[in-house]
């Protein structure tokens, strides 16, 4: 198979995008810039996954999707992704390029809470993404994936909330690549003022088991000083994209942000999530788990860089991987100089269920600083025959025993998604990818 | 239900090779309560195990039957729901799974598709034995076993067995790591199971817990086997005096089971 390896697209096209969309010029310039950097970058550097063959060339850059009027219209899967609990008040459906539904409390807006699609952002509120997107957080120039990301960006959220502001109901975003080639270059702008607290939640769902596609995502969280931010995510691409996923994170002073990311995806997946604790006191859990299986390659990343002085880190991620599938999970925890009495925690743990399968465990730490605690655990192993005896022992059948075992292995992770809908619906997508 | 036999014959049991258990013979009738006592490395461990069906155990020679059922032909999680339980000397800590939702699962093992048990009666009775056993109802939403001390371990046992209602059970050391208290109040529970159907054989170091569970049977194993039976009165007069008198009477040296006997 020859890949490609550059794009299809010119300074033109990407002009005549940016002009549809009716975007502010400082957008378009960093579209441009993106274009012509993406020639030159390297790819994100790998280590130990083989990327050269796989697809981040052939797609559909711009798929419209049609909106919807009631949730009746919406298929069953996607459905079952909104929550229960609530009446799905803060809630928006980006289905291929474009919003199929969204809806923001009144109370919330009347706050000066805004959460809308980023084009609709970038005209309204120029100046506040224009002062958060890819600025501090992720940078264009980072990588080829980053720059494409911004030359072609064709769908996001902008969610912002203003000093001291709580937000009581979580906000969700269902990303729904429902034409099998749609891409997504996706981007989340998060912005949480001063004092202020919201709970996000986000899902992406396609079906292209056959049809060949891409995911670029890239999200930048800012939980500003003393906030507090709380951001689910389940990410579930059929086996035909190919997903590029970068989730930034920066931490103010007394400020907590907390992830909990279902690594879901049936395709070959890059996925980073670093977050920067800034400010003292910063707070930090990276909490992810993931499934692989058939011949999917994977490449996790978690990092958290300590700047502030007493931050505290967390990373813990949980994979399973069966069939002949891989994957490798690096964890860094990384404390700057002057960042004292900081503390950086990782745990790493893999379960492979079948001899083909692969998975590997990078704990890293780098410390430039003396007086902090700093610790790390890994391993990877297979389902402990044990464990299956005992439970077996009380009549549970060895495929539920398993069964068990597997879900425990992942429960720290999931239960910590902030919708119970979402959590069920994880357990749900779990239980498939397993069985 | 009628009372259950699980009647073990001639058992020889091998690890990675090496002989451990070398003709174990025992029948043990619903209704009866056996003590297994034995000085450490006997193979008594083995024994509870190999019935059960450890994974690492291999068995060379000889029969267990349930009901004149082979249980040696049966899979782990069969040989529970045709009957028997084991109280494990080290039960698995299993992340992740809370003992509620393990604790269900294993009563719904036991009972058809279709019949699960209703979510009120299961909290009902899972409440009820944890009174029994004194053990704290938040023990019900933590993750099966793990970080629970030795104790908490030996009464989560107990309370596995007291929902499961096993027609025979075998108990591996449970008095070990219990305090005082915690030795009566698991002595209780297990008493309650006591009826003219229920079959326990229970494998202990110690005469304190037979004096809350009084055995119709003592047996005493060295060497892999069991040497010498008796009545209450043998475990009374271990205790007075140790082992050595047994090992005088049947001439043996060394009562690990490295030794060739
Ligand atoms: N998994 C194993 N691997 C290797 N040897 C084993 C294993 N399990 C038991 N053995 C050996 O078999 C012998 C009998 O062990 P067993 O645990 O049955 O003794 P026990 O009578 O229960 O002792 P204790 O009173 O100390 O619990 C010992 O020598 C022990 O080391
Ligand atoms: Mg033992």
């Amino acid at each position: 198979m020859a890949v490609e390896t550059q794009l299809p697209y010119d300074k033109q096209y990407i002009t005549e995008y940016s002009d549809k969309r009716n975007e502010p010029n400082w957008f378009k310039d960093i579209r441009l810039k993106g274009l012509e950097l993406s020639e030159e970058l390297p790819m994100p550097v790998v280590k130990k996954t083989r990327i050269r063959n796989w697809n981040f060339t052939n797609f559909k850059h711009d798929v419209a999707g049609e909106k919807i009027s009631s949730f009746d219209e919406l298929p069953e899967r996607i459905r079952a992704l909104l929550d229960e609990d609530s009446d799905n008040n803060n809630l928006i459906i980006v289905r291929n390029n474009d919003v199929a539904y969204a809806s923001l409390e009144d109370s919330l807006k009347d706050q000066g809470v805004i959460f809308t699609d980023i084009f609709t952002a970038m005209n309204e509120h120029s100046d506040l993404v224009q002062k958060h997107f890819m600025q501090e957080g992720v940078k264009v120039d980072e990588n080829k994936m980053t720059a494409r990301h911004a030359a072609l960006l064709n769908s996001g959220i902008f969610l912002y909330v203003p000093k001291k502001v709580v937000v009581e109901q979580p906000i969700q975003v269902i990303f729904w690549q429902e034409d099998q080639e749609a891409a997504f270059f996706n981007h989340v702008l998060l912005v949480a003022e001063e004092q202020s607290e919201v709970t996000y939640v986000e899902n992406y769902v396609s079906e292209n088991d056959e049809e060949e596609t891409v995911a670029n995502i890239v999200s930048e969280v800012f939980a500003h000083d003393a906030s507090k931010v709380s951001y689910g995510a389940v990410d579930h691409f059929a086996k035909g994209t190919t997903s590029y996923v970068n989730r930034r994170g920066t931490v103010g002073r007394d400020a907590t942000l907390e992830w909990a990311l279902g690594q879901m995806n049936d395709g070959n997946t890059i996925s980073e999530n670093i977050t920067n604790l800034m400010g003292e006191n910063a707070l930090s859990h990276a909490k992810a788990v993931s499934v692989g299986r058939g011949n999917q390659a994977q490449d996790f990343t978690a990092n958290i860089r300590h700047f502030g002085k007493a931050s505290e880190g967390y990373i813990l991620q949980h994979g399973v991987m069966k069939d002949q599938s891989s994957a490798i999970f690096n964890g860094i925890g990384k404390i700057e100089h002057g960042a004292s009495k900081s503390n950086a925690e990782q745990e790493s743990r893999v379960l492979m269920l079948s001899e083909g399968a692969r998975g590997d465990a990078n704990p890293i730490l780098l410390i430039d600083e003396d007086d902090v605690t700093a610790g790390h655990a890994a391993s990877v192993g297979r389902v402990d025959p044990l464990q299956l005896f005992y439970l077996m022992s009380r009549g549970i059948s060895q495929h539920e025993a398993e069964r068990l075992v597997i879900h425990g292995f992942l429960d720290p992770v999931v239960r910590e998604i902030p919708i119970k809908t979402v959590q069920k619906q994880l357990r749900e997508v779990i239980e498939g990818k397993v069985n | 239900m009628a009372a259950s036999t699980l009647e073990i014959k001639n058992l020889h049991v091998q690890i990675e090779g090496e002989e451990i258990l070398k003709g174990v013979n025992l029948t043990i009738r619903g209704g009866e309560f056996h003590a297994v006592m034995g000085p450490n490395g006997t193979g008594k461990s083995t024994l509870a195990s190999a019935i059960m069906g450890h994974p690492k155990f291999e068995i060379t020679e000889g029969e267990v039957f349930l009901d004149g059922e082979n249980v040696l032909e049966m899979e782990v999680d069969e040989r529970a729901q045709a009957g028997l339980f084991l109280a494990m000397q080290y039960p698995s800590e299993i992340s992740g799974v809370t003992n509620s939702d393990f604790l269900r699962s294993s009563i719904n093992a036991h009972r058809e598709e279709g019949d699960e048990i209703p979510l009120m009666k299961f909290i009902k009775e899972m409440d009820g034995a944890m009174d029994d056993l004194e053990i704290d109802k938040n023990m019900a939403q933590r993750y099966l076993n793990e970080g629970f001390s030795g104790g908490e371990k030996k009464r989560n046992e107990i309370l596995q067995l007291m929902m499961l209602k096993p027609a025979i059970a075998i108990l591996d050391e449970i008095d070990s790591g219990l305090d005082i208290d915690a030795l009566k109040v698991v002595a209780n529970g297990i008493n309650k199971m006591r009826n003219e159907e229920f079959g326990c054989l229970i494998i202990t170091h110690y005469q304190r817990l037979l004096d809350y569970i009084t055995p119709d049977h003592v047996h005493v194993m060295m060497q892999g086997r069991v040497v010498k039976s008796g009545g209450p009165e043998l475990a009374h007069r271990l205790e007075a005096e140790g082992y050595d008198w047994i090992k005088e009477e049947l001439g043996i040296d060394d009562e690990t089971v490295g030794q060739k006997a």
